[in-house]
Order: structure tokens, then sequence, then C-alpha cells
């Protein structure tokens, strides 16, 4: 829903913050995940995911989220899905130049940015092509599996990253 | 790193080594492509490129005759991909034609028509046919052209398209990974709008561009100075103009009318009241906008860090040569055209 969209932006600190704990957890439930199956409970959180992060951000589900890098501002939904900022063609009241009644989406997430800390210096890093095979599954699982093959290392050859 | 742009020499750019038009120049030490536009930046000439619209046509004499009108004025010569979501001969194909007599394309790829399999395509399709020089965009909305029932692609966004094609160049692979035998020897470029909003993080746009492979940019119509000297500063104090020459894009604007209408329908253009506002007052306000873009060329040329002009000047292509030649920032240097080394200046009155 457009305005809790615009709600989300304005509260971009508290959910960032919010979703650092969350993340957290599902790191530490990794041993349970894995002893079910990452496949097999992907769907069902997938739909969770979609239910919480489409009321909360008009989530698409691209599966490569990066809320936390654009001021929780969802760049799918702008309608030339950019993940690299806004192009030329914003309005001068700050409006999307596809959607005239709908706010940029990147001029939002600068506004979001700046509330989260190291929340600008996050959305100036390159986000590089959309892996549209991920569309529809869950971020949240692969973050997750990505987090603990960062923490283990080489040594964690059981959790591959996402196909 | 040298410094570059700001610190530039006036002379005349003819290279010893002028090949056959059509072929490639050799490929001097640190350079990207083989390509003229790159030789004249870097040897600190201050560019001048320009717009060829491609024409609603299969006639390949239709593209010579609109970029003959630029001979003699500009270093190198874009060509749009579908601008404004508008269906032309294609980007590749302009740029074809024009290597085949040796100008040098810069041939423009928006991700609106193609996803990454077509784009890399092209962009190995392009070097092979002597393009070096491409300017990776996004493109406009499919609602503001001809085709609105049109799908849009978008599989790309301008920055990871400047990613792949870097990575096409330097590392000699697919974005799948895939080795190609022969790299597309490019000179990479990117667009800018420096009136746009989040004015704040505009700059820091540019430098996830150039982090992405950006070497040159072509900024948006700028009749701003303030904003764009505000924007340079910035450019500035994040360390690019050692890595990325900037040409600033100018254009004369016909009348106070198409003036005020541009900015309330052409996506990201900003004109200043003060603009229109000089143009109404105007008896020959065509003229008028001639002498405001002459004007704003020169302030541009002071600004530190802008390394040239990118003149649009969409039908009314031919004022380009008055523009540059009153301007004066070709400082008497002709840049290179077909059968420029065999004819005489004399010719050249400023049309």
């Amino acid at each position: 829903m457009y305005s809790v969209r615009l709600w989300s932006v304005r509260h971009a600190r508290e959910l960032n913050a919010f979703y650092r704990g969350f993340e957290a957890v599902l790191v530490r439930l990794d041993g349970l995940f894995r002893a079910i199956g990452y496949e097999r409970i992907d769907r069902p959180t997938a739909a969770v995911e979609k239910t919480v992060k489409g009321l909360l951000f008009d989530c698409r589900m691209c599966g490569q989220c990066v809320l936390s890098s654009t001021g929780m501002s969802c760049p799918m939904n702008c309608p030339k899905t950019l993940r690299n900022g806004p192009c030329g063609g914003v309005r001068a009241d700050g409006n999307c130049e596809v959607k005239p009644n709908m706010k940029c989406v990147w001029v939002e997430a600068y506004r979001g940015s700046e509330r989260i800390p190291g929340g600008v210096e996050a959305m100036s890093q390159v986000q590089f092509a959309v892996d549209q095979r991920l569309q529809g599954r869950s971020s949240w699982l692969r973050v997750t599996r990505e987090k603990v093959t960062e923490k283990c290392g080489a040594s964690a050859g059981a959790a591959k990253s996402a196909p | 790193m040298r410094r570059i742009g700001w610190r530039r020499q006036e002379r005349t750019v003819k290279f010893e080594d002028e090949p056959v038009p059509g072929y490639p120049l050799p490929i001097l030490p640190g350079h990207t492509s083989p390509g003229r536009f790159e030789r004249v930046l870097r040897a600190g000439g201050f560019a001048v490129t320009t717009e060829l619209a491609p024409p609603d046509s299969a006639d390949p004499e239709e593209v010579y005759k609109r970029a003959r009108v630029f001979d003699g004025y500009v270093d190198a010569i874009n060509a749009t991909d579908g601008s404004g979501a508008n269906c032309h001969m294609s980007s590749l194909a302009v740029c074809a034609l024009l290597t085949r007599v040796g100008y040098a394309p810069i041939m423009q790829i928006a991700c609106r028509d193609k996803n990454r399999i077509a784009i890399q395509g092209d962009i190995l399709g392009g070097a092979a046919m002597g393009v070096c020089n491409m300017l990776c965009l996004t493109g406009d909305g499919v609602q503001a052209g001809d085709h609105p029932q049109a799908k849009p692609v978008f599989d790309l966004d301008c920055v990871s398209l400047l990613d792949i094609a870097r990575t096409l160049r330097d590392d000699h692979h697919f974005q799948s990974g895939r080795k190609i035998s022969f790299a597309p020897r490019v000179f990479l470029g990117a667009a800018e709008n420096p009136t746009g909003l989040p004015y704040a993080w505009r700059p820091q746009r540019l430098a996830k561009k150039v982090a992405a492979g950006a070497q040159f940019i072509q900024t948006q119509y700028c009749y701003d100075l303030p904003l764009l000297r505000g924007f340079m500063d910035h450019v500035e104090a994040l360390g690019l103009f050692d890595k990325v020459y900037i040409l600033v894009g100018v254009g004369p604007l016909r009348s106070a009318k198409t003036a005020d209408w541009m900015r309330r329908n052409v996506p990201g253009m900003h004109v200043p009241d003060a603009i229109i506002e000089r143009l109404s007052g105007a008896q020959d306000q065509a003229r008028e906008g001639r002498n405001i873009c002459i004007e704003l060329i020169q302030s541009m040329r002071e600004i530190r860090g802008v390394s040239g002009v990118h003149i649009m000047a969409y039908r009314q292509e031919e004022s380009v040569a008055e523009i540059v030649d009153k301007s004066g920032i070709l400082n008497g240097r002709p840049p290179w055209y077909p059968e420029r080394d065999t004819t005489q200046y004399s010719h050249r009155t400023g049309s």
C-alpha cells in the first residue's frame, strides 16, 4: 500500500534496526533450517515474506532484497526497476517521470538512507544486475545462508548459496 | 593520477597515424579504444559532441546527410537509441554506417528495449563494426514515446550495464562468465543530470557510475549555471576529475513557448525562469536561443572539470555549426571529418 510504503521510509531507522535483529535470529536458526532443508522451507517462508514486505514496502519479491541500502524504499517499485539510483527524469516536485502521482522511489530512498546510520554510503555501493531466477524466492533465507557461509568461511561447504 | 580536464591545451589535433577512414587508430598507452574521441579528450582538447537523430527510414543516405551537417564542428556524434522511447533506425546500425566512412560515433545503449543477452551482443557487434565509444543509459519510459503499448524491458540499469560492458572489455567474459576471444575496445560513457533531484546525491551517483566503469559523462541539458557549478564542486571534492571527463549538455531553445513546453514535458529538463523571460522578451527568439546557448558554452568552458560540451539541437541541427563557431570553443581546431585533410577550410563561414 502506497501510504504504508511512505511510512516505512519515514521509519527507515527503526525498521533497519529491527531487521538487523531479525537477521541475527535467522542466522542462529541455520541448524534448524538445514535439518528441515532450505529448499523445503523456501516456499512457505517466501509466502510470509511476501505478505509482510508486501504490506510494508510493496515488495515485488525480486529475491535479492536491498532495502537496507535503499533507505527502506523498494527499488523494484521504480517503473524502470532501477537499483542504482534515480534516473535523470525525476520531476521538479520529486515525483516519478513515468507515474506522475507517485513520489520517485529514489528520492524517497535518499530520505530514508539519511535516517539509517551509514545509509547514504550503502546507497552509493554499486548493485550488480539482478538474477531473474531468484524472483519469488525468499530473500531472508538466501541472506541467512550467505551470512552463515561468510561466518564459517570455506569450511562451511554444506551451506551453498541459493541456486 | 594525472590531472585532466580543467588543465587543457588548445592545439590542432591531427594524428600522424591517421588511418584510412573506417579503420581503427592505433591504441595509445593508457587508452582503451582505438578512437579519436578518446584521443581528443586525453590530449586535453575541449571536446564537442552532438546528437544525430536517427531517421525513420531504411535509407543509409539519410544517415550520412544528417551527419554531414556537423562536418568539421564536432569530435563525435551520438547515435540515439530510441530516444524519448520513439521508434527510429537502431543506434547500432547508424553507428555501423558512420564508421564505414570514418566518423567517430558514440553508440547509445538504452536498457529499455533489450535484455542483457541482446545488449552484450550489440556491444560486441558495435565494436566489430568499428564503434569506439558507447554511452550506457537507462532510457526513457515507454509512456513517453510513440509506442506506449510496448513492454518495457529494463533487465539492467545504466550502472549494471556499465559494469557488464567493462567486464566484457577488461575481463574478456560475458556476465555469465563465458569467455570471449577478442574484447571490445571501447571508451565507456554514462549520462548524468546535474539539475535533477535529489541534488545532494547526484554527484555520488556519478561516482557510482565511474566505479562501475564510466570514463566520460555527457549530461542532460544544463541551463542553470549556479546549480552546475555546485555540482562540479561536489564532483571535484569526490576526487572524480582525475577519473572521468565531463561534457556538459547544452542546446539552443527555439522560443519561450518551446522552452516552457520542454521543461514541463521533457523528463528531467530544468529551465530557469530567467531564461524563459529573456527569450520571450527577444524580437527573434530563435536567434536569442542560440545566443543563450553560445553564452552558456563560454561560461561552462571556464568551469573547472568541464572537458567539453554535448550540443543537442533536435530539429535544428544546422545551428550546431554556428554555435560552435561563434562560441570559439574549437579555437581553430577543425575536428576530423571525411575529406578533412584534402579540403581547404576557406568554405567555413559558419552557416
